[in-house]
């Protein structure tokens, strides 16, 4: 190694010139644990497909309409309604297309998780990302990904029962504008079941505000389950249908799109969506059997 | 005609070994270096000078030697170096006097390069993954080091502006670990157990010592203008890289961290604020635009741990086998200007 040579050449203290150090072996890169530049780590992910697997199939029973509208390869930025004390349409969604498409998912969330111990590391490793408008450029424009997010926001998850499949404001369109910097289609997903799954009965806004989460609710589970209802969910029959991506036809990269274009295109993509829940809902006959 | 170089901070551990680089290209003609302390490491042919960074003296310097180009490595990144006072008087009315030096009339100076660091982009929960050139921090600086090095790199913007004939290069380093350096990020690696927060692994990202000489080389020689992220690729977790230093990680709670670091400090573990930040966020920088400037990487995020943790080892069993470098002016004189010195030319 260079390291011990150079040491006892300039401890010699010579005045002549010294001969320059040799070039270093070719760059490589001494990994020892697989986790990407996302936080992701494949042997996790490989450790939550086993847990989740079974909650997929034999607990929810999630039925797939549409699915052929995804793409199997290029990026697409994927939409849909969000629900649940602790949602359970991320993991369905993610695992699902995982599972039937075999391609990777990347599940934007809330900063808030980063913050957490543990939670926000777990959450990283198993697939999930930060919603930062950069990081879904990145995936999306660079890295051809499917990306997942939640326009709702923690609105979606924070609604009580008595306002399930009522969808929230869409934020502020900014997943319109990055699908179109990054000029890729929105697909938007109606997702029926999660709702269900943990509804939220009570919420206390103080002592959201005095732990800084967005928050903390009384759950149904919690209140059959007892201590168990903090993880555990309802075996609701879970519905998605995939709707026709949305192209916008305009020039990616810019540094600005019309706000009004952005708007009225968001607001658009939240009818549609609303419009599909009342029509699966108008169809379901049953919470548990669909 | 070579070049004439003026290097900032001659006693600092980059300026001395950029010194020591200069020394060995053959298109610099002469290197000057400042400092209010003496050089630390041998050096053939560096003028050094012995002047605190009043504006007075830096513009007779700058006038005297004619230099063409200005090598400013004397800002402190490392908070546990000083008090804060003498950080704010080095880094931020330090640059500000040489770069008021360096734009003054009839100034020869045609290139300033600046060595910051991407402190600049802070360490939170909201940053992206990569944070490219033009982004700004997203949450506003709380330590001292911080805001000195955003007061300083914008004192740059101001000269830049002004100095449009000057070729104006920012570079910010990311963490550097390396076979010879000392920042608090090597000390707490060379702990017996590396410590880190209690449910947080955060990516993070290195630069290795070799690569930021070079880099520094590199805009010199090349000419290159603007703002550049200078960190290997690739980020990689915490615990990995304790794991490839062979060390196992100690937990702080993640609460009340910073008591916590507080009573470390009294037995001489020292964890500044940015660094706690860091084991708890992580922090990642788009380095293409230096790549496709043209500058390539010898060592990636990975492999800088890696040199590192054998440099330790090495040291761990054979001590530092450096003999400390000791300053005397009458001797580096007589080496220096003598002519019963032989000169290999």
């Amino acid at each position: 190694m260079a390291t011990g040579e150079r040491i006892t050449a300039e401890g010699r203290g010579a005045l002549v010139h010294l001969p320059r150090q040799p070039e270093a072996e070719p760059l490589t890169d001494p990994r020892q644990s697989d986790v990407d530049e996302w936080g992701r780590s494949e042997h996790t992910r490989e450790l939550a497909r086993r847990v989740y697997g079974p909650l997929y199939r034999q607990l929810f029973r999630v039925e797939w309409e549409g699915l052929e509208k995804i793409p199997t390869e290029g990026g697409a930025l994927l939409v849909a309604n969000h629900a649940g004390a602790i949602p359970s349409d991320a993991p369905v969604i993610m695992h699902g297309i995982e599972e039937e498409l075999h391609r990777p998912v990347y599940g934007l969330a809330d900063h808030i998780f980063k913050a957490m111990p543990i939670v926000g590391t777990m959450w990283a490793r198993a697939g999930g990302v930060a919603a930062h408008p950069e990081n879904a450029y990145r995936l999306l424009r660079e890295q051809q990904q499917l990306v997942l997010v939640f326009p709702e926001g923690t609105k979606g998850p924070g609604k009580l029962y008595s306002e399930r499949y009522q969808l929230r404001r869409f934020g502020r369109g900014g997943f319109v504008e990055i699908a179109m910097r990054a000029g890729v289609p929105v697909i938007p997903i109606a997702v029926m079941g999660a709702e269900e799954s943990m509804p939220i009965v009570y919420k206390n806004a103080a002592l959201a505000k005095l732990l800084g989460l967005p928050y903390v609710p009384l759950t149904a589970n919690m209140l059959l389950l007892g201590p168990l209802g903090l993880v555990a969910y309802f075996p609701s029959k879970f519905k998605l249908r995939v709707l026709d991506p949305v192209h916008f036809d305009v020039p990616p990269d810019q540094e600005r799109y019309s706000r009004s274009r952005i708007m009225d295109e968001a607001e658009d993509i939240r009818l549609r969506l609303q419009d599909n829940l009342y029509d699966m809902l108008r169809q379901r006959r049953s919470v548990w059997f669909g | 005609m070579g070049r004439r170089v003026l290097v900032t901070g001659l006693s600092t551990f980059w300026g001395g070994r950029l010194a020591q680089a200069l020394e060995k290209d053959p298109d610099v003609d002469v290197i000057v270096g400042l400092d209010t302390q003496e050089p630390r490491v041998e050096l053939e042919r560096t003028e050094y000078v012995k002047a605190d960074q009043s504006y007075s003296i830096l513009s007779r310097i700058v006038q005297a030697t004619q230099v063409d180009t200005i090598l400013h490595t004397f800002l402190i990144v490392d908070s546990t170096r000083m008090s804060g006072r003498a950080l704010h008087e080095i880094n931020v009315i330090g640059t500000l006097n040489l770069l008021a030096a360096a734009g003054a009339a009839g100034s020869p100076v045609r290139q300033v390069a600046v060595k910051s660091s991407t402190l600049v982009y802070g360490s939170s929960w909201e940053d992206p993954v990569w944070f490219r050139e033009e982004m700004a921090r997203t949450h506003s600086a709380k330590t001292r080091v911080e805001r000195s090095l955003l007061e300083a790199e914008s004192y740059l913007h101001d000269f830049a502006e002004d100095n449009p004939h000057v070729v104006v290069t920012l570079l910010r380093f990311s963490n550097v670990l390396g076979t010879d350096i000392i920042t608090p990020t090597s000390k707490a690696l060379q702990l017996p157990a590396v410590p880190s927060i209690l449910g947080f692994d955060p990516l993070v990202q290195f630069v290795e010592e070799d690569d930021v000489i070079r880099c520094l080389e590199f805009v010199m020689s090349e000419q290159v203008p603007g703002i550049y992220n200078v960190a290997g690729d690739g980020r990689l977790p915490w615990s990995e890289v304790a794991r490839i230093c062979g060390k196992r990680t100690w937990p702080l709670p993640p609460v009340f961290t910073n008591v916590a670091a507080g009573a470390l400090g009294r037995v001489g573990v020292e964890l500044p604020s940015e660094l706690l930040d860091l084991m708890r966020y992580g922090r990642g920088v788009d380095n293409r635009r230096l790549k496709r400037a043209g500058f390539q990487y010898r060592y990636t995020s990975a492999g800088a741990v890696e040199n590192f943790a054998r440099a330790s080892r090495l040291r761990n069993t054979v001590g530092d086998s450096r003999p400390a470098y000791k300053y005397e002016r009458e001797v580096e004189n007589f080496f220096q200007h003598s002519p019963a010195v032989v000169r290999n030319e």
